[in-house]
């Protein structure tokens, strides 16, 4: 079925690998560079620190057709890496990934450093969103960036000792010291979480008043999960907000480094936590194309199912809670109501509600239960008058309207600029969706629209989801007319173990399975990076193999991240009842932002 | 002693307890109505239907730790709670009834209502700036500027009924009645008031100064136990003054609808006021289920531009009205 459409992807790319290596070689000279293959073809290219500014510089605004968005930055500990084939020397490797929505296609840039020797020139004066990747980058590994206006810690508290992502840094807490919290230690940490303005350049005053500074949060009804919002507060007016994060980090990029490919699956559920098994989704895609296993028609429809249901739940949340920060206190519980039918039916049909971790590695857990299709039927028959309800009862009501419209806006170019993905980037008029754009698990055999938006604005901006949740309900009925018969795993060796009938007739079989029980697959050698379009956004997972039976590194590109990077450049000037619809609006998991 | 008349101990006695009764039993009353609106049950476990839950939280509101923040000033602190309960309490004291029941028959009685409604924003006011709270600040001066400005167009919607009724004395404004309640005339004047008594009791979806998703608490954010309490009753028996008094001015008080049963027994009217009143209340409940809040300088330029010249509005009509009957 997909066959043809990826291998026409795999195609474009080629010749997309070739167009843009070709334009820099043009550009920079083929000398500056040195080209690396890659798993998923994506290219790949080496370059030196000085030339890194005018490289991204020369692809974002003269390259035809310009990367309009730096998707990420992160960076890879080399120095237990074993299989580097054909790589330039290095300690540490810092990774840009560049997106161009208008071509269609990616890059990959690999800055090469060594040990006594880590920074690289800050890509802010490019791409501004790449103040907190930098500044994670730092956290993580310690390297520097030059240039950078504010390098501090992001994700561990600004206390904490060592960089969490070098391969030298222990992984669990047993590995560590016993900690203790004493009342010194208690009182450092606590004076240490204190916001100081001066630190981020911020005035106590200006010619006419005197500012407040509010800390919103990290406990805060409006901020859904930890997550602290430092405000410069005029009255009421937010002159400048600085959002802190960090609260949730739980290091689920290390316990990639130390989980099997296998048990991390459970882990990845737990990133976005209201997209359940659609964060499975790209993870077990990017083993299934190292590994090179083909999954069966009836896998692809049944996990295109199940991502539009999370999407339908996490949707109504946010819907909910939307109405609830503007006050209106119903509409939630009509919601909740609607995505209790959703988790009754993935829970018929995972076992789980919220973390079923259901995907596997080129299948499914178990298949559809019987009679799966009579609660599922019913949803889709009954969920779009649902939705009209309550288009009428929060989207016309005559307040909301008031207080969302042209509060919080920004255009598809300034989205560019911080990385805003999903319906963030849609409800700017920017069409551009990755179910549609890079079909993925037989999304192109699926008829839906992409909606989008004009202005967006907070309204725009849920106005998108709304229609979204209509267009989900139609690929869950797609999905329920068309369900292909077949098995719901692919008999690939890496993936199943061996017919039972063989394992008790000779002992390569047998072998295969106690490894395969045991270990879990071992993926080849390789680096790929694989994209969904979540619930959020964007969502990737770059995940680097060394052979083994787990991960060399795992990177999990979240929407949300970005997003929250954004607040402050789209709320100051805003009010404070502004800024609760403007957070409300952008619809973030902490636990996605943190990892 | 024992008599049953306007300022008897008996009545004074009866009417102080129901109200704090009534007020305590509509926190079960809202959550039961939320409840039924929101598609769920509400608190049914503690006695039937739930109604021992507001006993229950009495308990725990008593015997929680009475904290005073180490960095808030004490005394007004301690003073600005017992400041609303006192004032709207006292508030109830002109209200009548029913024939022959009330605390006292005051001649001026809409205006000491009007004075008591602005001394209880005081207790606003003081009690957020007291907590020394950022949250609390912010509430206490939307709360400051809410009721401050409100009041006004509240004030100015009374003077039809007054005019109408050529009294101030809210028993001869319920008798004045007796030929068709005030709802049909001032019509505008009664949504005016309904609006601005929202405002004044602040509640959803005028809850600026304790709008939970904005500011926490609001001015309230550092209070607990029954310091908290007294705030949290003050807004119920707000809710319920409020509702007596758009009963008392607009819907015949104790006067039965359409001349239904005797029109001067003390039952029948205290069962009809208690109606009407209470049909206000689920009104106050169903307004907080269904509509969301407004942005501050929303609800300022709301009361400014849209309440304010329709008060006035309503006021010059009847002055017309009545000067050319009166002609």
């Amino acid at each position: 079925m997909s066959d043809t459409a990826t291998e026409s992807v795999l195609k474009q790319q080629a010749e997309d690998l070739s167009a843009v290596v070709g334009a820099l070689y043009q550009r920079f000279g083929e000398s500056a560079f040195t080209l690396q293959r890659t798993a998923e073809g994506l290219p790949t290219l080496w370059l030196q620190r000085q030339s890194l500014l005018d490289v991204l510089r020369y692809l974002r605004r003269d390259y035809q057709p310009r990367f309009e968005m730096l998707l990420d930055i992160t960076a890879i500990d080399e120095r237990v890496r074993v299989h580097r084939e054909g790589q330039p020397e290095a300690d540490f490797t810092v990774v840009y990934h560049l997106i161009s929505f208008t071509g269609n296609c990616d890059v990959r840039l690999k800055i090469a450093l060594h040990e006594h020797d880590l920074n690289v020139p800050s890509a802010i004066p490019v791409w501004p969103s790449a103040n907190w990747y930098e500044r994670e980058v730092w956290d993580m590994f310690g390297i520097s960036f030059d240039g950078h206006p504010n390098l501090r810690r992001i994700l561990c508290p600004p206390t904490w000792q060592g960089h969490a992502l070098r391969k030298d840094h222990p992984a669990r807490a047993t590995e560590m010291e016993p900690y203790s919290l004493d009342d010194d230690i208690q009182d450092q940490e606590q004076s240490a979480l204190k916001f100081r303005p001066e630190e981020w350049g911020m005035k106590q005053q200006s010619d006419s008043s005197e500012f407040m500074f509010l800390n919103l949060g990290p406990n805060h009804p409006s901020v859904h999960g930890v997550f602290r919002i430092a405000l410069q507060l005029d009255g009421e007016i937010v002159v400048d907000a600085i959002p802190d994060i960090g609260y949730h980090h739980r290091g689920a990029e290390k316990m990639g480094e130390r989980q099997s490919w296998h048990t991390y699956i459970p882990y990845t559920d737990r990133v976005d936590y209201l997209g359940g098994v659609m964060n499975n989704l790209p993870y077990v895609m990017a083993l299934e194309q190292m590994c090179g296993i083909e999954v069966p028609e009836r896998v692809q429809v049944i996990r295109v199912m199940l991502c539009e249901f999370f999407r339908i739940a996490s949707h109504l949340l946010f819907y909910g809670t939307f109405a609830q920060d503007l006050g209106q206190l119903s509409p939630i519980f009509y919601m909740f109501v609607d995505r209790e039918k959703v988790f009754n039916i993935i829970e018929s049909i995972c076992g789980g509600r919220m973390h079923p971790s259901w995907f596997r590695i080129g299948g499914v857990a178990q298949d559809l239960p019987n009679g799966w299709d009579k609660r599922i039927r019913e949803f889709v028959d009954t969920f779009p008058a649902r939705l009209d309800e309550y288009d009428r009862m929060v989207m016309d009501n005559s307040i909301i309207r008031q207080r969302t419209r042209g509060i919080g806006a920004y255009d598809t170019e300034e989205a560019f600029d911080w990385g805003i993905t999903g319906p963030g980037l849609r409800a700017t008029g920017f069409e551009w969706d990755y179910r549609k754009d890079r079909p993925y698990s037989g999304y192109e055999n699926f008829d839906f629209d992409v909606p989008i938006a004009v202005n967006g604005d907070c309204y725009d901006r849920c106005a998108v989801r709304i229609e979204e949740m209509r267009q989900s309900t139609r690929i869950i009925r797609q999905c329920l007319e068309n369900m292909p018969e077949g098995p719901y795993k692919s008999q690939h060796a890496k993936t199943s173990p061996p017919i039972k009938e063989h394992a008790k007739q000779d002992i390569e079989s047998l072998i295969a399975h106690f490894l395969s029980v045991s270990w879990g697959p071992v993926v080849p050698p390789g680096e790929i990076t694989t994209g969904i379009e979540a619930t959020k956004g964007i969502n990737t997972y770059y995940l680097v193999s060394d052979g083994g039976v787990g991960s060399y590194r795992t990177r999990i590109r979240t929407p949300s991240f970005a997003h929250l990077q954004a607040i402050p450049y789209i709320s100051n000037g805003f009010m404070v009842a502004d800024l609760i619809a403007i957070v409300a609006s952008i619809d973030f998991v902490m636990a996605d932002v943190d990892r | 002693m024992f008599d049953i008349e306007v300022g008897s101990a008996l009545v004074m006695g009866l009417i102080l307890g129901g109200v704090i009764l009534i007020s305590a039993w509509l926190i079960w009353l809202e959550r039961r109505l939320l409840g039924v609106w929101q598609d769920r049950l509400g608190p049914n476990r503690v006695g039937p239907l739930g109604l021992g839950q507001v006993i229950a939280d009495m308990f725990k509101i008593f015997t929680k730790e009475d904290w005073v923040p180490p960095f808030a000033d004490k005394l007004v602190f301690m003073v600005a709670p017992p400041i609303i309960m006192i004032c709207i309490l006292l508030s109830f004291a002109v209200i009548p009834i029913a024939p022959n029941v009330g605390i006292i028959d005051l001649n001026i009685g809409l205006l000491w209502i009007l004075a008591m409604a602005s001394l209880a924003a005081y207790s606003v006011m003081l009690g957020g700036l007291a907590s020394n709270n950022k949250y609390a600040l912010l509430g206490s001066l939307r709360a400051a500027a809410q009721m401050v400005s409100y009041e006004v167009f509240m004030g100015i919607s009374l003077l039809g009924v007054v005019m109408l009724s050529g009294t101030f004395n809210l028993r001869e404004i319920v008798e004045s009645q007796r030929d068709g309640w005030y709802i049909l005339p001032q019509f505008f004047a009664f949504i005016v008031f309904a609006i601005a008594s929202v405002a004044e009791s602040h509640r959803l979806p005028f809850d600026l100064p304790e709008a939970e998703q904005e500011i926490v608490a609001g001015f309230h954010t550092e209070y607990s136990g029954m310091k908290f309490g007294m705030f949290f009753v003050g807004e119920y028996i707000g809710v319920l003054l409020a509702s007596a008094l758009m009963t008392v001015l607009f819907f015949g008080g104790w006067l039965p609808p359409f001349g239904i049963g005797p029109e001067d027994s003390i039952v029948a009217g205290i069962f009809w006021m208690l109606l009407k009143t209470m049909v206000f209340v689920c009104f106050f409940v169903l307004m907080r289920a269904a509509i969301p809040r407004p942005r501050y300088d929303q609800l300022m330029s709301y009361g400014w531009l849209v309440l304010l010249p329709l008060s006035l509005i309503n006021l010059l009509i009847t002055g017309a009205v009545i000067l050319f009957q009166g002609a």
